[in-house]
């Protein structure tokens, strides 16, 4: 299953970035500050599929030589990675000052603040957030098969070709894409309704 | 330097042609947008009605919208349905019936959303203000869930947008397959082609809804 290994691992490397992202913007080290924001608006606003071809198509004429499988995680970690810093980062920003200030008179020092006091209530907030993003991430792997990777899309396409049961292929395909997706979905809303009663006790 | 491959946009009429693309990409998400805007209101209307066959209805809808993968659903129509019901579609008819029937479904999602997030006692002091049923969701209810939609429709534009770069996959000629053509037109002349061309491909889909992006934040923050 290319399909779900290519997403797991992309959806690994767009939340690291997304969290590195995130640290910069929330320590707002300059420069790198202003080239993260340019990062997630270029990538925000750019088609995944656009992104993998110029990966793809395009860098290999300036030398810099890729397969199709590092492509594809490459392009799904530069798309991912964006949209796991503005989850993070809407996360971050919904905890309210006064934490950060009751947090910093108690004598916490900045990391102490980060690690104890808003990562927990910002982990809580961007989960949805963060979970709709890997099903969105997990369902953009079908764009992938145009960089003739053998993904699920590829293969049903290739088995429409061989056999000409179009019908068939297709309904394989649908049973497979909702065998990876629901379980994810559905883990997601029961993760997402603990970690709300964790974070609220509401 | 080595050649980046730029020129080749100004050999001809190939610019044109790659706006030309782009063109057709724009018409097909506008026409989808328009159509799912007007659907998903009444999705959305559906989903906070309460009756629970519609409700259940609509849930199981916008599930299977969520969960399938835009080009499976494209593929579904173009070749599955094509078929089955053995009609005739044309590769851009049926992407606008899935970017519709996608559409729909999200924004029916925020639609219920915005509605949802009215408080209720907003309802009950037009109420005791003597306001008709109409006459709330005109003066109470509409103004302020347009408001809380605007900017996450637009995202949703946005989102529509570039999922159209997808359309190349069943054969409708718009700009991916227009820079296909080129470059490979082009493959002798100049053998970079491929990532001037991309490169442009990639600027236009930027400067295509980087605007609404920025517009649709504007707003959020505005009217927070």
């Amino acid at each position: 299953m290319l399909t779900l290994q290519i997403g797991v691992l992309g959806i690994l490397a767009s939340i690291a970035i997304g969290i590195v992202c995130t640290m910069i913007q929330y320590f707002k080290v300059p420069f790198v500050r202003k080239a993260v924001s340019v990062y997630v608006e270029i990538s925000r606003n750019t088609p995944l599929l656009i992104q993998l071809f110029f990966i793809y198509y395009g860098l290999p004429k300036i030398g810099i030589r890729t397969n199709p499988y590092a492509c594809g995680v490459a392009g799904l970690a530069f798309l991912g990675g964006s949209y796991m810093t503005e989850a993070f980062r809407s996360g971050i920003e919904a905890v309210d000052r006064v934490q950060t200030e009751s947090a910093a008179s108690l004598g916490l020092s900045g990391i102490q603040i980060l690690r104890y006091v808003i990562f927990p209530q910002a982990l809580t907030i961007s989960f949805p957030a963060f979970m709709a993003n890997v099903i969105f991430l997990l369902k953009e792997t079908s764009v992938f098969s145009a960089i003739s990777l053998m993904d699920l899309m590829f293969t049903a396409k290739d088995l429409i070709g061989l056999y000409y049961q179009t019908t068939e292929s297709l309904f394989l395909l649908v049973v497979f894409y909702l065998l990876i997706l629901l379980p994810v979905s559905v883990l997601g809303s029961i993760i997402e309704r603990r970690m709300r009663y964790a974070g609220f006790g509401s | 330097m080595p050649d980046l491959g730029l020129n080749v946009l100004f050999k001809g009429k190939n610019l044109a042609r790659l706006l030309g693309g782009l063109g057709v990409a724009l018409k097909i998400s506008l026409l989808s947008v328009v159509i799912s805007i007007v659907l998903g209101i009444v999705v959305g209307l559906l989903m906070t009605w309460k009756n629970p066959i519609s409700r259940a209805l609509m849930r199981c809808y916008l599930e299977i919208v969520r969960i399938m993968p835009q080009m499976v659903l494209l593929f579904l129509v173009y070749f599955g349905t094509t078929r089955i019901f053995g009609w005739n579609l044309s590769g851009e008819t049926s992407s606008v019936i899935v970017f519709s029937f996608w559409g729909a479904a999200e924004m029916g999602d925020l639609v219920r959303g915005a509605l949802i997030s009215i408080p209720r006692h907003q309802y009950e002091s037009a109420a005791a203000l003597g306001l008709s049923g109409g006459q709330t969701y005109r003066y109470i209810v509409l103004p302020q869930t347009v408001r809380r939609l605007i900017p996450l429709s637009m995202n949703l534009i946005t989102r529509m947008i570039k999922t159209t770069s997808l359309v190349l996959m069943i054969g409708v000629v718009e700009v991916l397959k227009v820079s296909q053509q080129i470059i490979e037109a082009n493959r002798m002349s100049s053998p970079n082609a491929a990532f001037g061309v991309y490169l442009t491909v990639f600027a236009l889909y930027f400067f295509a809804c980087w605007p609404i992006s920025l517009l649709a934040g504007f707003l959020e923050k505005r009217w927070r």
